[in-house]
């Protein structure tokens, strides 16, 4: 059906616009000096340089991949045992828990981040409880305890259904064999259910590590000001001071890491599918 | 032995409930309180609905996100079932290029398409507005829609198409009686998920928008530095508005297939 290609058209012009040629001004940007005309653009690796030399982005850049990462392997501790169960339930059951655990995802993040604000105060409900346990009431708001809190709480649930769409895909009739061929149940768990669940356990830290390394209002509402990671300082760089060579440089420098990190799952992924073709 | 773990699975399970549902509980209780406090509940008043009704920021916010958000979908959806469908004819290198670019959006995150966004409005000289956010949004809602027919295209029966004309379909009324009906629900499902990405968006949202106009994640997240205990009526109404639209979606379904297999008994 050749007339059906010239459909294709309109949509490869408007994303030559409105896709490319962004991405184009990103890279434009970071390599060239402040002043916004185009025309007389001069190459540079200033605004690189400036990030590397100062600790303080540095920190900011370390900081962000720390809770990062500490947000991945929390979800993946809580997010199994979770995907875990859920794929065990019966028939009928299953459908109720996915229901249960998408629906927070359906209503607006700000508006579930905005209520941790309230529950984590210092008067608020934790630290009531705490103090009619007994405990001092502690800071909560505005620590990287809140913040990490934050995000396991908004990208628990991909972690959680990724790890069960795997669990449910793999045949129940493996663990049969395994355990006819004498294995225990913590044995056939390591070398059956773990290895064939790995895929959804490896997208599912690319769906949470990914907008936890990027995001800026989760620090802004649960780490206050003062609390910054790369996404804050990239927006303060475009909406504050204007200096948009220098944030397109941050954005290219984290879409990078991201890039690397996203290579190396893949590669988990890839060595670990050889390896247990090789056995 | 089992029972205890089952007990203990079962204990793990409630716990990730609480966490899950606490923050929406907390939103809808703290709705009713006569204070302004979010810690406190002084008593029960719908003093802050009737804020929010005249809050007129507040409606207008309400305003744009739906607008933007239909209009949005409806185009997304054409344009990329549209697209979809002449790229599953198309040559396997633009394929693979549209794919490509496709992901951009996809996988780079929002903040970066955003700046990006942000830069090209600026180098065009438009004004930041209704106009730049919604096309922000029909850019992020394509990949989405095409995301979801595609997979319904590879599927079809390419025969199917080849007898309609046969049979004198001219190519057009083959796409809309042949073609588009059998990949009606990767479609519905394409446009649904395109809806509710535009309806959350944030961070694109509040890059390239400006002179005031504003959707209901802005509005939060500006009104989030002062206390205004409205945004939680707000949440409160959201909350319900979606849970009767899910318990439609998930429910009537089920009903309708039980009324069905009934009489098809009877």
């Amino acid at each position: 059906m050749k007339s059906f290609r010239k459909m294709t058209y309109p949509y490869v012009v408007w994303i030559s616009f409105i896709v490319v040629a962004p991405m184009f001004l990103i890279l434009l940007y970071a390599f060239t000096k402040e002043g916004n005309a185009v025309m007389d653009f001069v190459f540079t690796l200033d605004n690189f340089k400036k990030f590397f030399v100062d600790s303080v982005f540095i920190d900011v850049l370390l900081r962000s991949l720390r809770v990062a990462l500490v947000t991945t392997v929390l979800c993946i501790l809580i997010g199994y045992p979770a995907g875990y169960f859920i794929a065990k339930s019966s028939e009928g059951v299953k459908m109720r828990w996915v229901l249960l655990i998408t629906f927070p995802t359906w209503i607006n993040m700000l508006v579930r981040t905005y209520a941790w604000v309230g529950i984590l105060q210092d008067d608020g409900i934790v630290n009531n409880i705490l103090s009619i346990i007994g405990v001092r009431s502690i800071t909560l708001l505005h620590t990287e305890f809140a913040v990490i809190l934050g995000m396991v709480y908004n990208f628990l649930p991909f972690m959680i259904l990724q790890i069960y769409t795997a669990l449910t895909k793999m045949d129940n009739s493996l663990l049969e064999a395994a355990a006819d061929l004498g294995a225990d149940r913590v044995r056939s768990f390591l070398k059956v259910t773990l290895p064939l669940s790995l895929p959804g356990v490896l997208s599912g830290i690319t769906l949470v590590f990914l907008p936890a390394v990027s995001s800026f209002f989760i620090p802004k509402l649960l780490g206050g000001g003062q609390y910054v990671m790369v996404g804050n300082l990239i927006e303060s760089q475009f909406l504050t001071s204007g200096d948009w060579n220098f944030g397109s440089a941050i954005s290219l420098i984290m879409v990078i890491i991201i890039m690397i990190s996203l290579y190396l799952t893949k590669k988990v992924d890839k060595t670990e599918l050889t390896e247990r073709r090789a056995n | 032995m089992k029972k205890s773990r089952r007990i203990g699975s079962k204990i793990f399970m409630g716990v990730l409930m609480l966490f899950f549902y606490a923050p929406i509980i907390y939103t809808i209780f703290f709705s009713f309180n006569s204070g302004r406090s979010l810690t406190h509940f002084d008593g029960f008043s719908l003093q802050w609905y009737g804020k929010m009704f005249s809050d007129s920021n507040m409606l207008q916010a309400v305003f744009y996100t739906i607008v933007i958000a239909v209009i949005a979908t409806a185009v997304s959806t054409i344009v990329g079932t549209i697209t979809a469908i002449g790229l599953s004819k198309s040559h396997r290198i633009l394929k693979l290029i549209v794919e490509q670019v496709n992901n951009f959006p996809l996988m780079n995150p929002d903040i970066v398409t955003a700046i990006g966004l942000l830069m090209l409005f600026s180098g065009l000289h438009a004004s930041k507005g209704f106009v730049t956010m919604l096309l922000a949004h029909i850019m992020f809602c394509i990949p989405y829609v095409m995301l979801s027919v595609t997979p319904k295209l590879k599927s079809l029966d390419s025969n199917i198409l080849e007898a309609a004309m046969d049979l004198g379909c001219t190519p057009m009324q083959a796409l809309i009686k042949v073609i588009v009906p059998q990949i009606m629900p990767g479609v519905v499902s394409g446009a649904l998920i395109a809806f509710t990405m535009s309806f959350d968006d944030f961070v694109i949202s509040y890059f390239v928008t400006g002179n005031g106009v504003s959707n209901i994640s802005i509005l939060v997240y500006t009104m989030s530095k002062r206390v205004n205990p409205s945004i939680n009526a707000l949440s409160t109404l959201i909350i319900v508005i979606i849970s009767v639209f899910l318990l439609l979606v998930n429910i009537v379904p089920s009903l309708y297939n039980k009324s069905k297999a009934k009489s098809a008994k009877g």
